[in-house]
């Protein structure tokens, strides 16, 4: 066989095995994960007034000095009920504060969602209006944010906590930000 | 589940919106600067809904999209230009709001990808072509010349056309 059809009968294959490839790692994507401009960034500042207690406020400001988390939820945010109770055990080992962003609710349902499915949350801030969720890049609840000693962003979670991500990203991640 | 909702959710909020526009009084709309509202218009077709993704901010009516158009509105109502306002959302979501990306290092293949193809096509057919021709100009019996006597059919073709007919006479053999 001369080189000439060798490459003729192989360059085919090759197409092929190449759009095998693309569609492999294409397809294997969830379209619905954007990665976030703001991992690596400061957070966005925030001060907003707390579920169970209007009248006092908590901000990124008070948060400076400790490694923590961020969950975005609401109480009509149905796959929030999925990662639910992984909070709820992740609050009991005392391992990370959570700081929870009750999106877009209303605060009487919020407070009553909680009653119902335990209350992981060190403290959860109101953002009725969406405008925190915005600055934060938020686009679909729930959603968790790692901030760091010095308020950086540095991990972001789409999407419902699962075991996997809790416990071979985030919870390592928080260990290592602890030590920094 | 909240996103398994979301394209029936996208539908049902769409379907909801134009019933609205059509229920709305049109005194309402008209009120509005006709340039401005042209603007937005436009600036929002060029911006993706993160929800409904395959929709402008325009198109969808996902309340995180009417969020996004409310906050598109206060900032050009503030004096914003279009830059400043894309840079706003894309410092919060990403390039992927865009629906222009910009050309960048990790866009390049993006961009000019398809050139590339284009020119890959192009070197595949000029190869081909150039082989054509060649075996053109050496094999007489490929070029029908009008009016020319037909060369003399070689030995191997005439074994051929005897074999095809003998088969054809006794395709029993």
């Amino acid at each position: 066989m001369n080189s000439s059809l060798r490459l003729r009968l192989l360059l085919p294959l090759a197409v092929f095995v190449l759009i095998v490839a693309f569609l492999w790692v294409g397809l294997s994507r969830d379209p619905r994960e954007v990665p976030s401009p703001l991992v690596g960034k400061a957070a966005p500042l925030f001060t907003l007034p707390q579920l169970h207690a209007s009248d006092k406020t908590l901000g990124t400001a008070d948060m400076k000095g400790q490694v923590w988390l961020l969950n975005v939820w609401a109480s009509w945010c149905v796959s929030c009920r999925i990662e639910h109770p992984l909070l709820v055990e992740l609050a009991k080992a005392n391992v990370v504060p959570v700081i929870g962003l009750n999106y877009k609710d209303k605060t009487p349902e919020g407070i009553a969602w909680l009653a119902q499915h335990g209350d992981p949350y060190k403290l959860s801030v109101v953002d009725a209006d969406g405008r925190v969720g915005i600055d934060w890049g938020v686009y679909g609840v729930p959603e968790t944010f790692v901030v760091d000693k010095n308020g950086v962003i540095r991990y972001k979670q789409i999407g419902p906590l699962t075991k996997d991500a809790l416990e071979q990203k985030i919870l390592p991640l928080v260990r290592e930000l602890r030590k920094a | 589940m909240m996103r398994s909702l979301l394209p029936r959710a996208c539908a049902f909020a769409g379907a909801l919106a134009a019933a609205l526009v059509i229920a709305w009084p049109a005194g309402v709309l008209a009120q509005a600067d006709p340039a401005f509202e042209a603007r937005l218009k436009r600036l929002e077709e060029e911006l993706r809904c993160l929800v409904c993704q395959n929709q402008s901010l325009a198109d969808s009516s996902a309340p995180l999209a009417e969020d996004l158009r409310r906050e598109v509105r206060g900032l050009a109502a503030a004096g914003k230009n279009d830059e400043e306002i894309k840079t706003f959302l894309v410092d919060r979501y990403g390039d992927f709001v865009l629906y222009r990306p910009p050309v960048k290092s990790t866009t390049w293949l993006l961009w000019y990808g398809p050139f590339i193809l284009l020119a890959g096509g192009g070197v595949v057919w000029w190869l081909i072509a150039r082989r054509r021709g060649r075996r053109a100009d050496g094999d007489e019996d490929d070029v029908a010349v009008p009016g020319a006597t037909p060369a003399a059919p070689d030995a191997a073709a005439a074994t051929g056309v005897a074999r095809a007919r003998a088969l054809l006479d006794n395709p029993l053999d």
